[in-house]
């Protein structure tokens, strides 16, 4: 199968934006996706979207153009904007349209998730008692990492301080200024060990990403930027997921991401080693220093010493989170997988700016992870 | 003890009580709950150990959302944690009789209830909980 090329790439900032529903973000980010890939609504041959829960990505098509294009919805949690750019990746692979867009959005209320328990097939008890929280999840999942691997708390606030770094130097993040690490510390507890400024929230955004064949996007012109892999899974046996009321013994070990991650490398052909920068899932700090261990980059433990030494910054070895992340940018569920790709896509093309991973990076790897235990990985290459 | 648990098929009616666990027929993996329904039929119910360990922890600092959250008002901070039961799962569970820093990975706990709200018809709930051991 062959491999599509993203030909063009289209954000509405993520944050809060009062007066626009998601779906008016999803159509000013294909818009501007379409701008950037220099083609028209009209030209594009069909579409893959989602959100969370901001409405159905086809209803677009009233403020695109009633052009009558294929346009199939994604539903798929925090894998949505993955599944969709599987999907339209697959479309292209399989040679049946050559060029074709994926958009993820969505539009969250303030505060923490609020998930029912029976769409996640739990009983009411669960939610009623108050275990059905994802940040305490990943509270938990962290807390015995720390004590299993000897990660310290300043770790914890040193990927923060990181994200809000980084976040200041991204147009499209919503935390924009930078905390200083005791201003993380001391900030308020929110599930031991993660403080205030450790956690993501939910917020607003959209991403669009424009889909070609690579014969088609030769023809476009421009830098080739190949999608290498994407690969989505669920959790496997013995895994420590979100929403689980109980755990196999010895859990932990194995988890969504570890498959994704691998599934992912093997259909590259390419190695962790070989990745230049790095979009990691940061539903809060914790999650980003496992997740360099579960995606392949380092061994459990060694994210002490990478921390401090700065191997994560933009200039260090592996620039992790280069917009800052899900912490600078927030979650909005359809959209954040997509945001990921979007930035590796800028910083291939060289277009970072002030936030520009030196050396001329060739490979892009992007993670998402999240309930009920599923992972998507992608592999971008120029 | 005039109370009754938040649902049925969690705690078994013997003083003190177990957790029912769900035992894979075929494979002997151990689940909790016990799943109901059809997914239920591939499992048998089995009381759990009442001692184990703490896996891990946190405290639940903000009250959550409600609807699904039903605890008491005006909110207190609770600790929650997973704790393993040797041999058997690791169950994800209130933890209660711990000062917060006094929570460790590690520590001894054993099965215990506590109070949790009122049902539509007046009787007095609770809910299950590991304490520190005996």
């Amino acid at each position: 199968m062959s491999k599509a090329c993203i030909v063009g790439i289209g954000i509405h900032p993520f944050g809060r934006t009062d007066g626009m529903t998601g779906l008016d973000m999803g159509a000013a980010a294909v818009r501007s996706a379409l701008a950037d890939a220099g083609v028209r609504w009209g030209d594009v041959q069909f579409a893959y979207g989602g959100s969370d829960s901001a409405g159905n990505a086809d209803t677009m098509v009233s403020r695109l153009g009633l052009t009558g294009v294929q346009f199939i919805n994604v539903k798929n949690g925090c894998a949505t904007g993955g599944s969709a750019l599987f999907g339209a990746a697959s479309m292209i692979g399989a040679g049946e349209y050559d060029l074709g867009i994926a958009v993820g959005f969505d539009k969250h209320p303030r505060g923490a998730f609020d998930p029912k328990p029976a769409e996640w097939g739990l009983p009411d008890w669960y939610g009623e008692t108050g275990l059905m929280l994802t940040t305490q999840f990943f509270a938990m999942k962290i807390q015995r990492y720390m004590r299993q691997f000897g990660i310290s708390p300043e770790t914890l606030g040193r990927v923060a301080e990181k994200s809000f770094r980084n976040g200041a130097r991204a147009d499209h993040a919503w935390r924009r200024t930078p905390v200083d690490l005791e201003t993380i510390m001391h900030s308020q507890m929110v599930s031991d060990p993660l403080t205030k400024y450790m956690f993501c929230s939910p917020a607003e955004g959209a991403v669009a990403l424009v889909l070609a064949s690579e014969k088609r996007a030769t023809a476009m012109g421009g830098p080739i930027i190949r999608l290498e892999a994407a690969a989505m899974r669920t959790r496997p046996p013995a895994s420590f997921e979100v929403f689980a009321p109980s755990v196999d013994i010895g859990g932990g070990t194995a988890t969504a991401t570890r498959l994704a991650s691998a599934a992912a490398f093997e259909a590259a052909g390419i190695d962790p080693g070989d990745v230049d920068v790095a979009q990691l899932q940061d539903t809060e700090a914790g999650a980003e220093i496992m997740h360099m261990a579960e995606n392949g980059f380092c061994a459990d433990g060694e994210q002490e010493q990478w921390l401090a030494e700065g191997r994560t910054e933009l200039n260090g070895a592996l620039p992790v989170n280069t917009d800052g992340g899900c912490i600078a940018c927030g979650e909005p569920i359809g959209a954040s997988g997509l945001r990921q790709v979007y930035e590796n896509v800028v910083q291939l093309r060289g277009a970072g700016g002030a936030r520009q991973v030196p050396g001329d990076p060739k490979v892009g790897y992007t993670h998402v992870y999240g309930a009920p235990g599923i992972s998507a990985v992608t592999i971008l290459s120029r | 003890m005039n109370t009754r648990p938040i649902a049925a098929g969690i705690l078994t009616d013997e003083q003190p009580p177990h957790l029912i666990g769900g035992r894979d027929r075929e494979t002997g993996r151990i689940v909790f709950p016990m799943p109901v329904g059809t997914e239920g039929e591939a499992f048998e119910p089995v009381p759990l150990a009442r001692s184990g360990t703490i896996w891990s922890w946190t405290v639940q600092r903000f009250p959550p959302k409600s609807p699904p959250y039903a605890g008491p008002e005006p909110f207190e901070p609770y600790a929650v944690g997973y704790v393993e039961l040797p041999g058997e799962v690791i169950v994800e569970s209130r933890l209660t009789g711990f000062t917060f820093d006094q929570l460790d990975c590690g520590l001894p706990v054993q099965l215990t209830t506590v109070p949790f709200g009122t049902a539509a018809d007046g009787a007095a709930l609770h809910t299950y909980a590991f304490g520190p051991a005996a």
